[in-house]
């Protein structure tokens, strides 16, 4: 089992709370991911696991409550509800994300895709940037696709230029938001062998919100089944997967293997 | 017994309606690059987070958009000079024409802005950049040839709205065609070029917007045929 004891945190939420107006979408939230600790989310949809990631990369904003990342308040409360940190877009570097949609920029070539980030947050130089863009590439096996639009690729194609993307900015924790869901089934292996690989061979933290259970039991240490807005279970996969305490996960599990 | 169209009268007054096309050209041209600055300082103006003043530049828009033209264009010409600001009607011409069209094109920015999907903005976010860079590397390049079509269109409007200026006597095209109908009490050879000059710069105008459509998205919206 993962050795949660004696790393630092890399992500903690201290009563984290979301409303979207009137609806409250997280409840008083905690949460403590160790550095290297790869989580998975799950649960029905309109649950908070989405927006848990969301919140982490500063996307949305929260009202109640503290996250730190690394140590550091990303968003801040003094009491007076939540506010975003002045050094959040420091802080924020140290974390990537990969989503749904590719989110890709249209008009830049994988390459560029990779490279732009580099140059203009990093300042590398182009020539930097470049080489390294090359490299993620190839290891996302993508090299003979280095001048293509994103318009011109699969969305396998896409999904895999996305991680390189976010990888370019040498993150520490990765969130990925049902980074298969919008796949076809044949290109959905293809983007997972390069999650795999990531949670195997490197130290990162990871963050991920999934549907496909079989990829939540491989890759994560630790599973939290989340229900309008609480973290309702949280587990090792096999408890959570094979044996649920709470009635509301095994509905959930029975009804997504009967899908 | 003079002929229904009198092709020789045509070709006699050719060359001055030719010269006066040139300056309707030039007034549009000039007219629509001030209406895109003053569009865009507009938009601008929009998204300050005072909310006084964006209110107040969504209410002027509002005014202008649904006001005549020529409404405006009299109130510049009159009306002004009655609070001491005397302008020549070129002047206020180009002026009334860029105000008008400026407020219809920070629309067209507008929509095309907030047509962009949201999934760029947050891969930004995601990515680290800045506003700045957000703005002129990701957002910017995406919407310009969303907005180039109804931009395109708001040249040809603004092109074809040029002949109210005659009224106040900014020597256009329309202008000289009237002057030609009362000296010679023919109005049908002058109107009817002055319809097929229109006619032909419409065209032309609409020509250009076509291809600097196509030259735009070129390379990044084409597909390959990848799965044929």
């Amino acid at each position: 089992m993962f050795d949660t004891i004696r790393r630092p945190p890399a992500v903690s939420f201290r009563s984290v709370g979301k409303l979207f107006g009137n609806l409250r979408v997280l409840h008083n939230l905690d949460l403590d991911v160790v550095e290297g600790e790869h989580i998975s989310l799950i649960g029905p949809s309109g649950s908070g696991k989405s927006t848990v990631l969301r919140v982490l990369m500063t996307l949305e904003t929260i009202q109640e409550g503290q996250i730190i990342v690394h140590g550091r308040s990303l968003w801040d409360d003094q009491g007076k509800g939540s506010v975003m940190s002045p050094h959040a877009s420091e802080i924020r570097r140290q974390i990537g994300m990969v989503f749904q949609s590719f989110n890709l920029f249209p008009h830049m070539t994988a390459l560029q895709n990779i490279a732009e980030a580099p140059m203009r947050v990093l300042r590398l130089s182009k020539d930097e940037a470049m080489l390294s863009a090359e490299e993620l590439l190839a290891m996302v096996g993508l090299s003979e696709k280095r001048n293509s639009y994103p318009a011109q690729l699969s969305g396998g194609q896409q999904q895999r230029v996305a991680i390189a993307r976010c990888l370019a900015m040498r993150p520490k924790i990765l969130l990925f938001d049902e980074v298969t869901s919008a796949l076809d089934p044949e290109t959905v292996g293809e983007v997972l062998s390069v999650i795999r690989r990531l949670a195997s061979e490197q130290d990162f933290t990871i963050l991920m919100v999934t549907h496909q259970m079989n990829v939540a039991r491989e890759i994560s240490d630790r599973i939290l089944f989340l229900h309008g807005g609480r973290i309702l279970e949280d587990g090792t996969p096999e408890q959570i997967l094979d044996d649920p305490r709470e009635d509301r996960t095994r509905s959930f599990l029975r009804a997504i293997r009967e899908a | 017994m003079k002929p229904w169209f009198d092709f020789a009268f045509a070709l006699e007054i050719l060359p001055r309606l030719l010269s006066a096309t040139w300056i309707s050209v030039v007034l549009a041209v000039l007219s629509f690059a001030l209406a895109v600055v003053f569009g865009v300082v507009l938009l601008l103006l929009r998204r300050v987070k005072f909310k006084l003043v964006g209110r107040s530049v969504g209410a002027f828009i509002e005014f202008i958009r649904s006001t005549p033209l020529i409404v405006q264009v009299y109130c510049l010409f009159f009306v002004l000079p009655e609070a001491g600001i005397i302008l020549d009607p070129y002047t206020t011409g180009v002026l009334g024409l860029s105000i008008h069209y400026g407020c219809y094109m920070s629309e067209v920015f507008r929509s095309g802005l907030d047509s962009l999907p949201n999934g760029q903005r947050d891969a930004s976010t995601a990515l680290g950049f800045s506003a700045r860079d957000t703005y002129l590397r990701i957002i910017v390049p995406q919407t310009i040839p969303r907005i180039l079509a109804p931009s395109g269109n708001f040249l040809i409007y603004l092109a074809k709205s040029s002949p109210i200026l005659a009224t106040i006597g900014v020597a256009e095209i329309m202008f000289i065609a009237k002057d030609i109908g009362q000296e010679n009490f023919r109005y049908l050879e002058p109107m009817t070029i002055v319809g097929i000059i229109f006619l032909i710069l419409s065209a032309a105008g609409a020509r250009c917007i076509r291809f600097a459509e196509a030259a735009f998205g070129r390379n990044w919206n084409q597909k390959e045929v990848p799965y044929v």
